[in-house]
């Protein structure tokens, strides 16, 4: 009836495990018991958890994304202070747990915190960027949503009944096959991914499609927000790769499951195909994780700066050759798994090749700041930070991409330390940049400068005490994933490491005070303009937070800057003639439906409980078929109610609110006679 | 009563929007589709030979079996197109009855790929044998995967045509569909000649 589900799930076995599963039975708890105290659960259920405005899934997706690198960031607390006390002795954590905390950190770090918070940063911004009132596939986006979640779920359950994965955030086999790791843990990993990649594959279709179909008049390619470019490319990324992961997922799935062989030992399985099936979706996705940021550092950059950004043209194309040369480099993640030497030869320089349009990139950014007016808002800083640091990380890369010099460096903490200084300067500064960039267009007003300045250094400096002696103990051949060692000489380094850690926990803590305490000041940090930071782009032409619909009436974009130009012309913050009716989408429950399905789907495969995992099924497609068959998802909001919250906010805006544009205006020798020649 | 027309054009004219790019994002689909074959492929191409204590696919093909499956699936396709033609004539049961020849072609089909499949099985060839057999089952099972949903599709559309008629929202389903349902045949093509034809020579 319950599979192999038996009373033995329950992690007896380590005080540490039942201290885990405690903490996140309590978290779980303790939500469910403040929503009921506050009588929040209607509210919840038809404002949020069934709404299909892209805005408010975007928000939904950040909140999921910060609870999990709350938890992901426990597992590395862990790893370090094992590290930091195993010399010669087991630590507090016996292997088999310390297997699970990298596992569950590497599959929580890259799927449930970053892939959410660009996914939720995409859908606050980019439909508003390119004049949008939604995105193509409003109710396909709730589904994304909830099977991201589903997959997240999963990860977490499993803390509390049976065991998580041991055999590390990429399960190689053989290890991972059902000879070696007979347990659930590898298949709860597989589970979440399955279900989560599905999710991020339909995002992915929906970001292309209202990119390409959705932009308001005027918007050419060319003049779409950097933000919007680098989406676009790691939508396209997000099509092409992240079926590669379904496909190696479900094979390992069916090895485990039902004896098949493609990855086993014997019987005619190859291994290898793994590696290379799993890194031709793993690579790209380094690049769906960084391109956003990048995408963000653009925008920051520029708005900080006070300057039109440097070099557009050779940034999106640069963005364009990183997201197709991203396909020619998978190799490089296992040069010294038996390819010839001519094989590791041309990934080897088709991985320093990818370094010159991401030079390019810093190099634009490095001019736009060129004689700006800078302003140091921490979403400038995080960029700034970001800035200095990746470039360390992209000096070591270029080192591993040699393949002689990672034969030597290769699974040693000199590889964990550089991927680390890729993806946390690279992708979650930018995402930091981000919150704290968009937060008043989503909330309405601003968050806290000064702990998020504090956050900020917080952060870089402990990125850089736990993460440069990891480089350092890669040279003395320090391999990842120790859980103790016997060389007296690496444990201060692992100190050091710690103590790096422990910084990073307090830039945690000043983003929860920096949330606390803009959220208890909010009245004195509205953003009643919509365009708090002055900007350019046409995401601030919104109010904040923005109407169901965004625009009242869809803009006409004339420049790159779109609504930069809209403030200089003056004809920003103008009301229409008259407004028009709008279509909205209904809100639905089908999406929570089918993504509780989905989750209950994956916990049944995991647990052989054959009936469930066939109803669940069943279910999904009846949902689907209802779904189908719907023609009545939409209804129209009047022009008298468009009217009246339009007026409204107009009428909250007052002309010493607006930005003084005179600042930007041509002056001195600029102002005379154009030159001869293109501008 | 002027108002409510001018709402209900509002929402014809959104519909006819957002009908386009559900169109668009069908061919997207299509390529996300495409690629997780086109991996299937490459994993069968590598496993072909592994075919370690058990049969090899010269011992196990029937090329004249997997030619009646071909003929079904490329005559459904054929009877999809006619159902599409129908639709542009604006004639309903037509549509309805050239679902119906596809549906129970697209079956037969299927009939056929399980008898094959449970040949194979009965005499000890099942996808736990061999790193060949896994990956001949996981792929050509997929596309019978995708011929089954296809199935149900055509069921529901049938159901559809015969409930609403043939509104623009059913259009634009029934042109989805057929995308797909054509989509498979491409793939089976693939398959053939990927998978059986190689197999036996």
């Amino acid at each position: 009836m319950l599979g192999r589900l038996t009373f033995d799930a329950i992690p007896l076995y380590s005080w540490v495990a039942m201290g885990g599963a405690a903490v996140t039975v309590c978290g779980g708890l303790a939500v469910f018991l403040l929503i009921t105290y506050l009588r929040a659960w209607k509210v919840l259920w038809t404002d949020w958890l069934t709404s299909v405005d892209h805005k408010k899934i975007g928000i939904m997706y950040v909140v999921l994304a910060l609870v999990m690198l709350v938890r992901g960031f426990v597992d590395a607390l862990m790893m370090r202070a094992q590290q930091a006390i195993a010399l010669n002795s087991d630590g507090y954590l016996p292997p088999e747990h310390f297997e699970q905390i990298f596992s569950s950190h590497g599959t929580i770090m890259i799927f449930f915190v970053a892939m959410p918070f660009l996914t939720g940063l995409i859908n606050i911004i980019v439909p508003q960027q390119i004049g949008a009132r939604d995105v193509a596939f409003p109710f396909l986006n709730s589904v994304s949503l909830w099977m991201t979640a589903a997959g997240a779920a999963l990860v977490l359950v499993s803390l509390v009944i049976g065991k998580f994965s041991t055999a590390g955030w990429t399960g190689y086999p053989p290890y991972s096959g059902i000879q070696y790791s007979p347990g659930v843990g590898v298949d709860y990993w597989l589970w979440a991914l399955i279900v989560s990649g599905v999710g991020s594959t339909m995002s992915g279709i929906n970001f292309i499609v209202t990119i390409v179909k959705n932009r308001c008049p005027g918007m050419s390619y060319m003049r779409m927000p950097m933000f919007t470019w680098t989406t676009l490319c790691i939508s396209i990324l997000i099509a092409f790769a992240f079926p590669a992961l379904t496909v190696v997922a479900a094979q390992l799935a069916l090895d485990r499951t039902l004896g098949f062989h493609f990855f086993t030992n014997g019987d005619g399985g190859n291994m290898m195909m793994f590696a290379n099936l799993l890194w031709i979706w793993g690579h790209p996705e380094v690049y769906i994780l960084i391109l956003p940021a990048f995408g963000i550092f653009s925008e920051v950059v520029a708005t900080f700066s006070r300057k039109r950004l440097f070099g557009y043209k050779s940034l999106v194309y640069a963005t364009a050759c990183i997201a197709i040369l991203s396909f020619t480099v998978w190799l490089h993640h296992f040069f010294t798994m038996g390819s010839s030497a001519n094989v590791n030869a041309v990934f080897g320089i088709a991985t320093m090749i990818i370094a010159v349009p991401t030079g390019v990139k810093i190099f634009d950014w490095m001019f736009t700041i060129y004689r700006g007016r800078i302003e140091f808002h921490p979403s400038m800083v995080f960029t700034i930070g970001f800035m200095v640091t990746f470039v360390i990380g992209g000096v070591t890369g270029v080192l591993l991409a040699l393949p002689p010099a990672d034969y030597l460096m290769h699974n040693s903490t000199f590889l964990v330390a550089h991927f680390h200084n890729m993806l946390i300067p690279g992708a979650l500064f930018g995402y930091f940049a981000g919150l704290n960039y968009w937060f008043p267009k989503a909330f309405g007003f601003k968050l806290d400068a000064k702990w998020g300045i504090r956050s900020f250094w917080f952060w870089i400096i402990g990125f850089y005490l736990a993460f440069m002696p990891l480089y350092v103990l890669g040279f003395m051949g320090m391999s990842r994933r120790m859980e103790h060692y016997a060389d007296p000489t690496w444990q201060p380094y692992l100190v050091v490491a710690a103590l790096g850690a422990l910084c990073v926990l307090a830039g945690i803590a000043c983003i929860a005070i920096q949330l606390y305490v803009s959220a208890k000041n909010w009245g004195s940090a509205r953003d009643t303009t919509g365009d708090p930071w002055n900007g350019r782009t046409l995401e601030w032409a919104t109010s904040s937070p923005p109407a169901p619909y965004n625009f009242a009436i869809l803009p006409e974009v004339r420049d790159l800057d779109a609504f930069h130009d809209m403030k200089i012309s003056g004809t920003a913050y103008q009301a229409p003639v008259q407004y028009e009716d709008i279509v909205m989408p209904k809100s639905t429950g089908i999406g929570p439906i089918l993504g509780a399905l989905s989750f209950v789907l994956g916990f049944a495969m995991v647990w052989y409980i054959w009936w469930l995992a066939a109803l669940c099924l069943v279910l999904s497609l009846v949902c689907i078929g209802i779904r189908a068959c719907d023609d009545d998802s939409d209804f129209v909001m009047p022009a008298a109610e468009v009217a009246r919250i339009e007026n409204a906010r107009l009428a909250q805006i007052s002309a010493a609110d607006m930005h003084d544009m005179r600042d930007f205006l041509p002056r001195g020798a600029a102002s005379g006679a154009a030159l001869p020649g293109r501008a | 009563m002027g108002e409510m027309s001018v709402t209900t054009d509002l929402l014809e004219h959104e519909e006819k929007k957002s009908l386009e790019s559900r169109e668009f994002g069908f061919w997207i689909y299509l390529m996300t589709d495409a690629v997780i074959f086109a991996l299937l492929f490459a994993s069968y191409v590598v496993l072909s030979k592994n075919s370690a204590a058990g049969p090899s696919s010269k011992e196990l093909f029937d090329l004249g079996h997997t030619a009646g499956e071909t003929v079904l699936l490329l005559l459904s396709s054929l009877t999809f197109g006619l159902a599409t033609i129908s639709m542009s004539e604006d004639r309903a049961n037509r549509v309805v009855q050239w679902l119906l020849v596809t549906l129970v072609l697209g079956l037969g089909f299927l009939a056929m790929e399980l008898i094959e499949f449970h040949g194979m099985i009965s005499q000890g060839a099942g996808p736990e044998t061999s790193g060949f057999l896994s990956a001949f089952f996981t792929l050509v099972g997929t596309h019978g995967l995708h011929v089954t949903f296809g199935s149900i599709g055509i069921c529901v559309m049938v159901g559809q045509v015969l409930v609403k008629g043939l509104t623009l929202p059913v259009r634009s389903r029934l042109i989805r569909l057929g995308l797909f349902w054509h989509f498979l045949d491409i793939v089976w093509i693939g398959i053939f000649s990927v998978v059986y034809l190689p197999g036996v020579m």
